[in-house]
């Protein structure tokens, strides 16, 4: 928790002003109940009127100033807390943004969906109420016991007896509940996840009609989670109660000593008046307190949770080549590369070697789960390698900055996924203010122009998150044409052409070849067709290159890529093909 | 009259939250009663001070028998109250959750049945934030609600009473000086709600780009996108600055209001209090001040709270509001009364001039028929957004029919139970979805009481046993999110063994293969042809040594079947379906 406060660090004017006003408030508070016992001691017993109308115009006076200074606070807390909280959220977004991929496969999307959601929310509540509340109730607490030590010593004594034990209820409750508030924010996950998976899941839990029974898990998990929340309500319905008992006993040793020091001339019954009320604004304050420490434990455990997202770290470091050296006469290198996945037990590649001149076209082609795409992810720094070298135009990809290794290369990742907006604007994805002759070139290379024409409104045409509105095919090429816009040297195609049709496909791969300044492109794919005129197949085989090569050398020596070829022809077509 | 609107569309949300309630009766007139019960023994004790107060006069003049009498009904009326209270709080939680439990199961409940084109239309994580965030804050709100209104309100009322007990004339003070708070409450709650309104539709909005960034995390750093989406993320955040500002200042200067009002209510009291005692009318003493001094705090304390606890509940309102929005969204159409259980599927299929669209603006399928008698295999394919997965959401009566209808051995679908309907497909789709749970879990979903020998079989039919058995659990992996970190073609061999363990007697193959290296593929569509055989059979593909084997061949293109028939008769015939086939090679 303590880390993510350095986030009040642009609100420190308001941070201390905000509880200021409030002490000043509070010191005003505390001089009622004087003015009270002189009103009783002075007003009454010697019948002065004119003196009780003076008295009461100063607690008018008072109450005046209280609220100017309270309402000052009021503003002040509720300025930083919000501050605080839109400058967490975007070091939380800016933090999760500058994770690499390997941190993402592990906390997992809806958790950090939560921590930059309703966590921030309860944070800022309960910085809130911390700076409007925290040092008041204290405040009152110990500035009672103070006057009362004023008015009579002995009487006071019991303040200093019933104060420490209020603290020991109400921080031990604290105490207890904390640990069981991170459960129930943990069980509130659960429920989150199911609720997340069904939404994506629809279809599937449809078609195999487990609605009931997906009905009755997330029952499960509600069940579990209510009753953790009905748990801790429990103890902390514990803390008013007993805070009350506490009090009132206090309250009856005050009347009791009152009683005594009253009849022996220390004190007078004005006075006994003033402490009576003393203790009540301490019951008051307590009950206050009891209510807000709810949402501070909440707050803090949701602090907590974002404080261990935050001082999660990136295990990639950043490297400092700006610029590339030109000149390499290949493009990419890997050389005797290798990687394993954070907490895999084998390498999911091992001792790859390939040279790649520039502008050439690569197919890397493999079973399912061989590391095609673990391979091809390599180039643009997605994951490190655990062993040996990848280079891009002649320099360690680990030199360069991400962003300008990043920018070389154009990526069309086999999950096709948009974004909510317009199709410009996915374009632009690709290069920051692209012009729309830009995109359309983009998207006739991509075989995307056809239909895009069609759309109401063309490039204005909006798309909805994920790029519901379009089909599978028509999502794969606008990703494609994502990539192109930027002009990459380097275009990665990770089995992205998968629900385009053969005819789509082929023109695809033409144009490209096509284009000017052609890029060198890596094309990850299950089809033989696409990658049969490449200029070097890359036949991987359980993380390990099995055949490199052109394709009527493999078909002569490489016997998966032979297996894999006439699994797709039949060798009268492969005859027809050529 | 936008104002009066407003009013009622609160009024019926609260309408609605109490019937919620309803069910917890018990709780709730037992937490009534025991607040009304705390509250006056509360009350009573400062009465029971007062009366202390007035036998300690000065020096010399302390009554010790009384006021120990006294101090001891004070104890037991002390605890007697903290009993209380703590089994009121007790109720009060209870209440609470469950209301909110079954408002979430509801919740749930209705995603489940929702139509997909709701699900397909709206925002996955706006319906999350709706299911999991505003329901915490309408807890929050209702529990606060529970503890605070019905105390204060009791409070309030016996306050009242006591203090006409003992003076009319002070009440009266008293009386004419809080109704203040409440007005001010009123109008502070009053111009806030709309800014609480305004916060949540703000967060609604943050919640959905961060569902969207955050879940698409590898693209955005792919593209370099982190300063645009941090830039467009930071603007929201502004807004939503902005507007909680506004909320929580506005809302916040409740508390400070009202307790000025207070303290002038508590200056009241003192001088005409005082003036009473000096005049001692009708035996005013200095115990009764001291007495109505502390009712004075406390009768005003609850107009705080209650007031407090208006602006939460607007709060809370404004979240139920979007919750009951979800769940009173139109459900599916519940099949038809006499709607008969699919049984002997014989595996006809017959679409009769069937007509759809997604939205009306753009007509999609148009007056479509095709017979497909059992155990035919029926390739669809086209160019890719012709409309071959629109027929699927047909098929399996995902979508429905503007027009036309669909018969299934000899009924019409929308005469069958959706379950039998959909169970009599076996589906594979394009986009892979598992379930966060082991891979002997996701296996079973369409048959739970397998055995461990029909799953393993299964999986070797479906050549996804190998790699299942590397993993480190076996069969017991749990899967994490999204898959987690199975590939895609791994996935996709789980979603086929999915399909391979229950063998329904038709199925419906979308791009099935697509992940699949050919290799794997070549030993699955053997497994499949095997269990296709006498099985009517949709396939989605685009490779055509998948579509060569096929009955029939529909070539669609915007919506419409423009060629039909088998591999050969196509070819023959020259047209589109000839075009796309020899294409297959082109350079």
């Amino acid at each position: 928790m303590r880390k993510i406060l350095v986030f009040l660090r642009d609100y420190k004017k308001e941070s201390v002003l905000g509880p200021l006003f409030k002490l000043l408030e509070a010191s005003f508070e505390l001089l009622v109940p004087l003015v009270m016992a002189a009103i009783i001691d002075v007003g009454i017993k010697q019948g002065d009127r004119g003196y009780i109308l003076k008295m009461c115009g100063v607690l008018i006076l008072l109450a005046v100033i209280g609220l100017t200074c309270s309402i000052t606070a009021q503003f002040f807390a509720a300025k930083a807390a919000v501050g605080f909280a839109a400058k967490l959220r975007h070091a939380l977004f800016a933090h999760i943004q500058s994770l690499s991929y390997t941190e993402m496969d592990e906390i997992g999307t809806s958790t950090m969906i939560t921590r930059m959601t309703s966590d921030v929310n309860q944070v800022q509540s309960g910085v809130n109420m911390v700076l409007r509340l925290f040092l008041r109730s204290p405040f009152i607490v110990f500035g009672a016991m103070v006057m009362a030590f004023t008015i009579d010593v002995k009487a006071a004594l019991i303040f200093v007896v019933a104060i420490p034990v209020l603290a020991v209820v109400v921080f031990g409750i604290i105490m207890i509940t904390i640990p069981l508030f991170k459960k129930v924010q943990a069980g509130l996950d659960e429920v989150l996840g199911i609720t997340r998976e069904n939404l994506s899941g629809s279809r599937v839990i449809r078609a195999f009609h487990k609605e009931e029974e997906e009905i009755e898990a997330f029952y499960e998990h509600n069940q579990t989670l209510t009753s953790l929340q009905l748990y801790v309500g429990k103890i902390s319905a514990l803390m008013n109660p007993l805070t009350y008992v506490i009090i009132n006993a206090a309250l009856i040793a005050l009347i009791w000593t009152g009683a005594l020091r009253v009849d022996k001339g220390f004190i007078s019954q004005g006075e006994v008046v003033a402490l009576v009320n003393y203790m009540s604004q301490i019951l008051i304050e307590l009950v206050k307190l009891a209510n807000l420490i709810v949402t501070v434990t909440k707050a803090v455990a949701c602090g907590n949770r974002i404080e261990s997202v935050l001082s999660l770290h990136g295990s990639m470091e950043d490297g400092k080549e700006e610029a590339g050296a030109e000149a390499a006469d290949y493009a990419v290198v890997f050389d005797r590369v290798s990687m394993r996945y954070k907490g895999a037990g084998a390498e999911a590649v091992s001792d790859i070697s390939l040279k790649v001149k520039r502008g050439e076209t690569i197919g890397v082609i493999g079973g399912t789960g061989s590391g095609k795409s673990t391979v091809v992810q390599l180039i643009p720094r997605f994951y490190d390698v655990s062993g040996g070298v990848v280079c891009v135009n002649g320099r360690d990809v680990r030199e360069y900055k991400l962003e300008k290794l990043r920018e070389r290369i154009g990526i069309v990742p086999q999950k096709a996924v948009l974004f909510a907006g317009s199709i410009r604007e996915n374009m632009q994805w690709g290069k920051r203010n692209a012009t729309d002759e830009e995109i359309w070139e983009a998207l006739t290379v991509a075989q995307a122009r056809e239909f895009v024409e069609k759309k109401e409104g063309m490039l204005d045409a909006g798309i909805e998150q994920g790029g519901r509105n379009l089909s599978g095919g028509q999502r794969q090429r606008l990703t494609i044409a994502r990539a192109l816009v930027g002009r990459p040297e380097i275009l990665i195609l990770d089995d992205s052409a998968s629900a385009l049709d053969y005819a789509t496909d082929a023109a695809l791969r033409r144009a490209i070849r096509e284009m000017k300044n052609a890029p060198t492109v890596f094309i990850v794919s299950q089809r033989a067709a696409s990658i049969l005129h490449a200029d070097q197949i890359l036949v991987l085989d359980d993380g390990e290159v099995n055949g490199l090569g052109r394709h009527e050398e493999l078909l002569k020596t490489c016997e998966v890529y032979r297996e894999i070829y006439y699994s797709q022809f039949s060798k009268e077509e492969e005859v027809c093909g050529q | 009259m936008k104002q009066s609107e407003k009013k009622r569309s609160q009024r019926e949300t609260l309408s609605k939250v109490f019937r919620y309630i309803k069910k917890y009766w018990f709780y709730l007139i037992l937490s009534i009663i025991l607040a009304a019960v705390s509250v006056v023994l509360t009350l009573y004790v400062p009465i029971l001070t007062g009366d202390a107060i007035d036998y300690i006069i000065e020096e010399g003049f302390v009554e010790f028998g009384p006021i120990l009498a006294i101090l001891k009904k004070m104890a037991v009326v002390v605890l007697f109250t903290a009993v209380a209270q703590w089994v009121m709080n007790i109720c009060n939680n209870k209440m609470t959750y469950h209301v909110v439990r079954d408002i979430r199961m509801e919740a749930f409940e209705k995603i489940e049945h929702l139509p997909l084109a709701y699900l397909d239309s709206n925002s996955h994580g706006d319906i999350v934030s709706r299911v999991i965030a505003d329901v915490d804050q309408f807890a929050e709100g209702l529990l606060m609600g529970f503890t605070q209104f019905f105390t204060g309100v009791v409070t309030i009322l016996g306050t009242l009473f006591f203090m006409l007990a003992i003076n009319i004339k002070i009440t009266f003070v008293v009386v004419l000086i809080t109704p203040l708070s409440f007005v001010v409450a009123a109008f502070i709650a009053k111009k806030t709600f709309s800014m609480f309104q305004l916060q949540s539709k703000t967060r609604g909005e943050q919640t959905a780009l961060i569902d969207e960034m955050i879940g698409n995390q590898k693209v955005v750093q792919a593209f370099c996108h982190e300063r645009e989406a941090m830039e467009q993320f930071d603007e929201i955040n502004e807004r939503l600055k902005k507007c909680s500002l506004r909320a929580i200042f506005y809302s916040s200067t409740t508390n400070p209001s009202t307790r000025f009002i207070n303290s002038l209510v508590y200056a009241g009291v003192g001088v005409t209090g005082a003036l009473a005692a000096i005049r001692a009318v009708s035996g005013f003493s200095v115990g009764d001040l001291s007495c109505f001094l502390s009712y004075a705090n406390q009768y005003t304390k609850p107009f705080n709270e209650i007031s407090g606890v208006i602006t939460e509940l607007q709060n809370a309102l404004a979240c139920a509001a979007r919750i009951f929005e979800l769940i009173e969204e139109e459900p599916e159409v519940s099949d038809a009364q006499d709607a008969v259980s699919l049984k002997h599927v014989d595996g006809s299929v017959d679409l009769e001039h069937v007509y759809f669209s997604y939205t009306p603006k753009q007509r999609l399928i148009e007056d479509f028929n095709l017979n497909v008698k059992p155990g035919q295999r029926i390739a669809i394919v086209g160019p890719t957004g012709c409309g071959k997965t629109t027929l699927i959401n047909l098929l399996m009566r995902f979508y429905d029919t503007d027009k036309g209808q669909i018969v299934v051995s000899a009924h019409p679908i929308r005469s069958l139970t959706r379950e039998s309907l959909r169970s009599a497909y076996g589906m594979v789709l394009q986009e892979t979805w598992l379930k966060h749970a082991s891979i002997r879990e996701n296996i079973s979903m369409g048959k739970p009481e397998a055995t461990e020998e029909e799953i393993i079989a299964a999986a070797k039919a479906a050549h996804a046993h190998g790699f299942i058995k590397r993993l480190s659990n076996g069969y017991d992996t749990v899967i994490g999110e999204d898959g987690g970190s199975l590939s895609q073609g791994q996935k996709q061999l789980l979603c086929i063994t999915r399909v391979m363990l229950c063998l329904p007697p038709m199925l419906i193959l979308d791009e099935a293969t697509s992940s699949i290296d050919t290799r794997t593929e070549l030993r699955i569509q053997n497994a499949f042809a095997r269990m296709m055989k006498g099985r009517t059979s949709f396939i989605v593909a685009h490779r055509l040594s998948t579509i060569r084997e096929a009955d029939i061949i529909l070539v669609m293109k915007d919506g419409h079947i423009i060629e039909q028939g088998n591999h050969e008769e196509l070819l023959a015939g020259g047209g589109f379906y000839a075009n796309l086939y020899n294409s297959q090679f082109a350079k």
